[in-house]
């Protein structure tokens, strides 16, 4: 059993599904199964950050055979440990089954395939909360030749002829932002690190602080070194506790083996870091705007220029980058920048982290590299549509990015192919929409986000989204209006042109790419007052019971919750259309299938 | 105009006094303490830090995360990232309305539960999502939300 070793993710998908009794089992059965061997319990059973296919979720993951166990009950532990654990074989019952057959090893799940792990490559490898482990997967390596073998500008060479360019939105190249920085004679300049990943839908940024938080730290560092920084900040979201938690034992150990503070590795070099955690307001994730609440102040973003490069935090030249983008560095300077370009397309280098979620069957986090098609993603990767529906769209990059249909699901993600299409890469959700999803609605949604995440410091986007917003709600109630089509494309174009930061230079985008793509369902909701889609209440057709089928149990009538449908036991009943309000919980409940939605719209305008 | 004393939260600024940049970490740590931030607090914390008042007010107002009223005993929140939505989270919400008769915001009657939305929670997989406090509770149907609420009121 010594030389076997339980994995067991921790990340927060695990974590709700029951992950933590998984582990009290594995430790409790391995203590009870070999009482009279001398096992360190604590070295057998670890924790990991999140593996990614979080919806397979509890798992564990069994070494050195990379076994991989999914759906995990409490009773699975005990054979595994018995079977697997003490006597080396592998409990077939309880693989994954994919396409009709046992998959044994982790790398061979479907959802790990396509995939290319640069950011995530040790998260699901390595206990976050361990340096020892962060240091067997070459952990400070990246650090120590930098200081030892490199001067700041080779450094910045290197990050140059990557081709890496920044994950978290418009993908600026990072080798020559600390260019920017380096080139400023200043004595106090900052590395800021900003995990304010507030876009709905993503959640990268967090798996890899929380799974592996030592290479955030020593990316950072590198970037101190390369640019002549001596302190650096790392700016993580509220929501995120667990991230904080993990990064602040990193910080602690990273301190006391000398990998930060003074005189880092004997090289004369001093480097440290600070957390801030956010206190909610998803504007600070521009970069201006995260500057000011480092500094104290309501996160409000200034114009660009200056920027941060040369006046960032307190006035000083500042290099700020996001997670992802940080965390690809030191294995550009392990493996050479020679390698990293090789992987991606001509414009787009590397690899780029995915979190797919929506109407899809494997859900979480997928690594997958630049040029990759769309389809591939949804379909080889996270196994498809469920239900048997049919994809529809999906949205990329959140509240600032667009919705892409269906027929260009061959689309080879880049940065200049997704802008192409209408939405960005942006900090990389990606939100799968089947058939049952309304474009309109989801234009909505978004906006209703960012009109309320404005900060309000300039009109267009205070006021702006929300003269938007409003017309998407007249939309989406049936009480739209002709013309309103061209008043919202007039009013994005207009707010995208004239808003001072990223956030209302984006905002429009969901509702211009829906508009791009799908201006028939606007069209039907405007003049049929129909949704395709069936989602927007106010539209939907109302229910009706057929008479030949009725048998007059009354179920539907106690279920009713705006008490509209009438008759006595054994009698036919009949619902009251125009108060119906189309909830279906008549439809849902009757025993016949006696009631049905009466289309009543004009059919696909 | 009785100036309040908080004598509790003096280790709180005792940490940062004197540092940069330090207003957000010490309303996060004052709000953890004291459960909300109130106008007293804050003028103590102006007085204390000499920041001016309206620098503090400022900020409160600015950052969700910061609340001037009173909090129940849990926070519920209910998450309306892009993939709850999707999932149906808002039925949830309204679930949760007609079980405490309140609105988002507000705090119910026995004072356990304040109900909030709150932004990506970054557990997108698990969606349609409610955090009650720190724990995620994954996959939510409506029906289930009498449960969840349980769980919590037989706990107290």
């Amino acid at each position: 059993m010594q030389d076997r070793e339980v994995l067991i993710c921790s990340g927060t998908g695990c974590l709700s599904s029951g992950a933590d009794k998984i582990e009290e089992r594995f430790k409790n059965q391995i203590a009870e199964q070999q009482p009279n061997e001398d096992i360190e319990v604590k070295k057998v059973v670890k924790k990991t950050g999140c593996v990614g296919p979080c919806s397979l979720g509890p798992v564990a993951i069994v070494k050195p055979e990379n076994t991989f166990y999914g759906h995990l009950e409490e009773e699975d532990v005990d054979v595994i440990v018995s079977e697997h654990l003490r006597q080396g074989r592998i409990v077939d019952d309880l693989l994954v089954e994919e396409d009709g057959h046992k998959v044994e090893k982790y790398s061979e799940l479907k959802f790990m395939k396509g995939q290319e792990q640069i950011a995530l490559k040790n998260i699901g490898e390595i206990d976050p909360r361990s340096l020892e482990d962060y240091l067997r997967q070459d952990g400070y390596r990246a650090l120590t030749s930098a200081l030892e073998e490199m001067s700041g500008e080779e450094v910045i060479e290197i990050v140059k002829d990557s081709g890496l360019r920044g994950r978290g939105g418009a993908g600026f190249p990072t080798g020559f932002k600390w260019q920017l920085t380096a080139d400023v004679e200043e004595d106090e300049k900052y590395i800021v690190c900003n995990a304010d990943e507030g876009d709905p839908g993503a959640f990268m940024d967090r798996s890899i602080i929380e799974g592996d938080p030592h290479r955030v730290i020593e990316a950072m560092a590198i970037a101190g070194y390369a640019v002549g920084a001596d302190q650096g900040y790392v700016y993580v979201r509220a929501e995120y506790p667990l991230a904080v938690k993990n990064l602040s034992v990193a910080l602690e150990q990273a301190r006391e083996e000398g990998y930060l503070g003074e005189d880092i590795l004997e090289s004369g070099f001093d480097f440290d870091l600070e957390i801030r955690v956010g206190a909610g307001a998803f504007v600070c994730g521009e970069e201006t705007a995260l500057l000011k609440s480092i500094e104290g102040e309501r996160g409000m973003p200034d114009p660009k220029p200056p920027y941060p490069a040369d006046d960032g935090l307190w006035g000083q030249p500042t290099v700020i980058n996001n997670v992802e983008t940080f965390v690809c560095v030191p294995e550009i300077i392990n493996r050479g920048s020679g390698w990293f370009n090789k992987i991606g397309t001509e414009s787009s280098k590397g690899s780029k982290v995915f979190a797919v979620a929506g109407d899809v069957k494997g859900t979480g986090l997928v690594e997958v590299p630049m040029g990759i098609t769309i389809e591939e993603v949804i379909f080889d990767v996270a196994g498809g549509i469920p239900g048997g529906k049919d994809l529809k769209a999906v949205q990329i990059g959140g509240p600032s990015g667009g919705t892409i249909p269906s027929e260009y699901m061959d689309l080879e993600i880049d940065y200049e192919s997704l802008d192409e299409a209408g939405a960005i890469m942006g900090s990389g959700g990606l939100v799968v929409m089947d058939e049952d999803t309304c474009m309109v609605d989801v234009a909505r949604f978004f906006l209703d986000f960012t009109q309320d995440e404005s900060c309000g410091k300039c009109p267009p986007c205070r006021v702006g989204t929300k003269r938007m917003l409003e017309i998407l709600e007249r939309i989406t109630t049936g009480d739209g209006q002709e013309g309103d089509i061209e008043l919202l494309e007039t009013l994005g174009e207009r707010i995208i042109e004239s808003s001072l930061c990223g956030l209302g230079q984006t905002a429009p985008n969901p509702v211009l790419s829906t508009l791009r793509f799908f201006r028939d369902e606007y069209q039907a909701h405007i003049h049929d007052g129909d949704c395709p889609a069936g989602v927007c209440q106010h539209l939907a057709p109302s229910f009706w019971i057929d008479p030949e089928l009725c048998t007059g149990c009354t179920q539907c009538v106690e279920e009713c919750p705006v008490d509209i449908i009438s008759g006595d036991p054994g009698e036919v009943h009949e619902i009251d259309e125009e108060d119906c309000i189309a909830c279906g919980a008549c439809a849902e409940i009757c025993p016949v299938d006696a009631i049905t939605q009466r289309s009543q719209g004009k059919g696909d305008a | 105009m009785g100036a309040k004393k908080f004598p509790e939260l003096e280790p709180i600024l005792e940490k940062y006094r004197g540092r940069d940049g330090i207003l957000i970490p010490v309303l996060h740590e004052v709000q953890e303490r004291v459960g909300y931030l109130p106008e007293d607090v804050q003028r103590y914390i102006s007085r204390e830090l000499n920041v001016p008042l309206s620098k503090i007010t400022g900020v409160i107002s600015f950052y969700s995360f910061f609340t001037t009223e009173p909090q129940g005993e849990h926070i519920l929140g209910v998450c309306l990232g892009t993939a709850c939505y999707v999932k149906g989270a808002e039925e949830i919400v309204d679930e949760i309305k007609d079980r405490l008769e309140i609105e988002e915001g507000e705090t119910s009657a026995d004072g356990l539960f304040t109900l909030t939305v709150t932004r990506c929670v970054g557990t997108c997989s698990l969606a349609p999502v409610v955090m009650v406090d720190d724990e995620y509770h994954g996959n939510v149907r409506p029906e289930e939300v009498t449960e969840i609420l349980a769980e919590y009121q037989e706990g107290k």
